[in-house]
């Protein structure tokens, strides 16, 4: 029985590393602008673009990753400078739109640059090497990533709760106008959020597409969603939520993947369900039960609604 | 498209009602004359289909202020109603042809069966709102979107193909085409596949502007500026907003058939995440809060991506000089650059809340509603 589930559950809480890498971006957007950052699956996606670009024009991998990742996170500052720093005052409904058409820019961008079709992501040495452990072979990139994820988490958690840029973020997204009143440069703190929201979704789409190996203009947008469901699982605005809820989703997505032939092998059913549609569905499932039992999520913070 | 009042009908209305049967005989009339392939009818039949739908959002996002982005769901609900119970027995076997024919084995009249589209929408629609209308606004719209997902998830499910045809496309029901009055020969003697489906949109529009300027638009209304005060005036929130939402999925839903006739194909994988967003673009193009607005921008968009801009997709060669960037997909880049710049500058939109009569008003009312 363990031996059936146990390789799902391994690309389970591998696809949940790179999903939580993703859903921190939301959730620190969402924390400070009370904004869902539609376009950050997008991010995502241009990343394994440029990936698949730089990577052919024959630049050296050694340079081409920390080149990639400095073009993602100055893309998020772009994106946030260009599209919602102008819509700051307006309603919160306007700056959700304005992401939306961001998504659509990128999408449409990528569509034109690659011709709408499936782009090869290179190979990294390495990570993409095969390995068996007890009963699944999968690549290193499996291994990895949790452990990865983790240590950018703890960088992360230390940076926000000790440093003063930390201070500041956690200042802004307690209260955005008295904190703006203590002096702090609120557009600064909300440029390095998206920084750091794109270097983690930078290096989640490596992991994330040495696993899938093709990158397509609409490749972000799954993830993206996926990721925001989980933000908003471990509670929107708190990291080790999305980091926990990203888990969740991952390892359950991949066990209902799998479900069929676990329930074959251990005699529930007699024949194939074609379970494996449900994957996507039940994420989405999770996100209306969660909305409706517990709104804040498993670690959010109770907000108060002042009339 | 006019408003009915108790009152005498004012000379804006007059005239807007007159551009309105004018451009109904004026599509007639074009599509006596021109060749029935001209990309123009391509652009209204489709513009139609949207116009409809993104009304339908209007009603919600702009007139009620329940941000739902689950139209693709709706749409794709409405599609699958139609094309299940029009398709024509005879060609059921070919349809579904790994489900033995499906377990449908009756068919219904075209309106019947678009109607039946609408009511099944809501219906979900009722289901779905029951927990997820509690939310508040960018939660209820990331809801709404997972529920779009999830709907075009079971409609792909193997087990229901007997019904739905798995993931496998529905075809072979009527069309648009089918609209035109054929004579025993089967040669087109009047053309109708056009005007017909503007026919229904603006039917429904117009049914979703006498909603509108009712008592129970006004509450709507009312609840979007302020759900507290409204509350206090003795609005019921949440039935309105019930309601409200099923009857903008109803609308959806037919839409959604349209689309389908539109299309001659279903196929769940299409009613993807970007179609929602789509029609989001149009009805903010438009002018969140404007009837006209939705209509003028969908035909608008329509013609853009369709028609006007595709130029931009191939090689074009003014003299000897070959315009640079020009290649497949760059009319989708231009376009989507428009967009931006009107989603950031003009967040009015082409019509602001205005209705077609207010532009024929006196400039004083006109100031006051900028105000």
């Amino acid at each position: 029985m363990w031996n059936t589930i146990f390789p799902y559950f391994l690309s389970g809480v591998s696809v949940g590393g790179q999903y939580a890498l993703i859903a921190i971006g939301y959730s620190m957007v969402y924390g400070i602008l009370r904004l869902i950052n539609f376009a950050h699956g997008d991010v995502f996606m241009v990343a394994g673009i440029l990936m698949v670009y730089i990577s052919a024009s024959g630049v050296p991998l050694w340079i081409c990753i920390p080149l990639v990742l400095v073009l993602t996170s100055l893309l998020g500052f772009i994106i946030e400078r260009l599209a919602y720093k102008p819509l700051r005052t307006a309603p919160r409904m306007s700056i959700m739109i304005s992401a939306i058409g961001v998504s659509y820019t990128l999408q449409n961008l990528v569509l034109y640059v690659t011709g709408g079709l499936n782009q090869f992501y290179p190979t990294i040495p390495w990570v993409s090497d095969s390995i068996t452990i007890g009963s699944a072979t999968t690549k290193i990139v499996t291994v990895v990533t949790p452990v990865l994820t983790l240590l950018l988490v703890y960088g992360l958690v230390m940076l926000i709760n000790h440093t003063k840029v930390g201070m500041a973020m956690r200042a802004v997204s307690k209260d955005f106008e008295t904190s703006q009143l203590m002096g702090i440069n609120i557009n600064r703190v909300i440029s390095i959020t998206f920084v750091i929201g794109s270097f983690l979704a930078g290096i989640g789409s490596m992991l994330y597409f040495t696993n899938y190996t093709t990158v397509i203009q609409t490749s972000g947008a799954m993830p993206g969603l996926k990721a925001f469901v989980a933000a908003v699982f471990g509670g929107i605005g708190s990291i080790p939520g999305a980091v926990i809820g990203a888990f969740i989703i991952g390892i359950c997505e991949n066990i209902i993947k799998g479900l069929d032939i676990i329930l074959l092998k251990s005699g529930l059913i007699a024949k194939p369900m074609g379970l494996a549609t449900f994957s996507d569905a039940f994420t989405f499932a999770l996100l209306i039960i969660i909305l409706v039992v517990k709104p804040t999520g498993l670690f959010g913070e109770k907000t108060i609604d002042k009339v | 498209m006019s408003n009915v009042d108790k009152k005498k009908f004012s000379t804006p209305q007059i005239i807007s009602a007159a551009i309105i049967l004018a451009f109904y005989v004026l599509v007639f009339i074009a599509e006596q004359t021109l060749a029935p392939t001209s990309m123009i009818f391509t652009v209204l039949k489709k513009g139609a289909t949207y116009a409809l739908v993104a009304v339908s959002m209007n009603l919600l996002n702009g007139f009620t202020g329940i941000f739902s982005l689950g139209q693709a769901g709706f749409m794709l609900i409405g599609a699958y109603v139609y094309a299940i119970f029009t398709i024509p027995l005879t060609q059921r076997a070919a349809v579904y042809q790994y489900y033995n024919g499906g377990i449908v084995q009756f068919t219904l009249p075209v309106f019947v069966a678009m109607i039946m589209s609408g009511l099944v929408a809501a219906f979900f629609a009722y289901l779905i709102g029951l927990p997820v209308l509690r939310l508040k606004s960018d939660y209820l719209a990331v809801a709404t979107l997972g529920f779009a997902e999830i709907i075009r998830a079971i409609f792909q499910w193997d087990k229901i193909g007997p019904l739905t045809n798995g993931s496998n496309m529905l075809r072979l029901f009527p069309t648009f085409n089918d609209f035109n009055i054929k004579n025993s020969n089967g040669e087109v003697v009047i053309y109708l596949s056009t005007l017909v489906p503007l026919l229904i949109s603006g039917v429904c529009i117009a049914l979703i502007l006498l909603l509108i300027n009712s008592t129970f638009g006004r509450a709507l209304r009312a609840m979007k500026d302020d759900e507290i005060s409204a509350e206090a005036m003795g609005i019921h929130l949440a039935s309105h907003k019930q309601l409200a939402f099923c009857i903008s999925s109803f609308f959806t839903g037919v839409g959604g058939a349209m689309l389908a006739m539109y299309q001659t194909t279903v196929q769940a994988k299409s009613f993807t995440t970007a179609m929602t967003y789509e029609i989001l673009l149009i009805v903010v193009i438009g002018g969140i809060g404007s009837v006209t607005g939705s209509c003028l921008s969908s035909f608008l968009f329509v013609a853009c991506s369709e028609w006007w801009l595709r130029f931009l997709d191939q090689k074009q060669v003014i003299g000897e000089f070959e315009v640079p960037l020009l290649r497949n997909g760059f009319r989708l880049v231009v376009f989507s650059i428009i967009i931006m710049i009107v989603v950031l500058f003009f967040r009015q939109g082409i019509m602001g809340t205005r209705e077609l009569p207010d532009l024929f008003r006196k400039k004083r009312s006109a100031a006051k509603k900028g105000a």
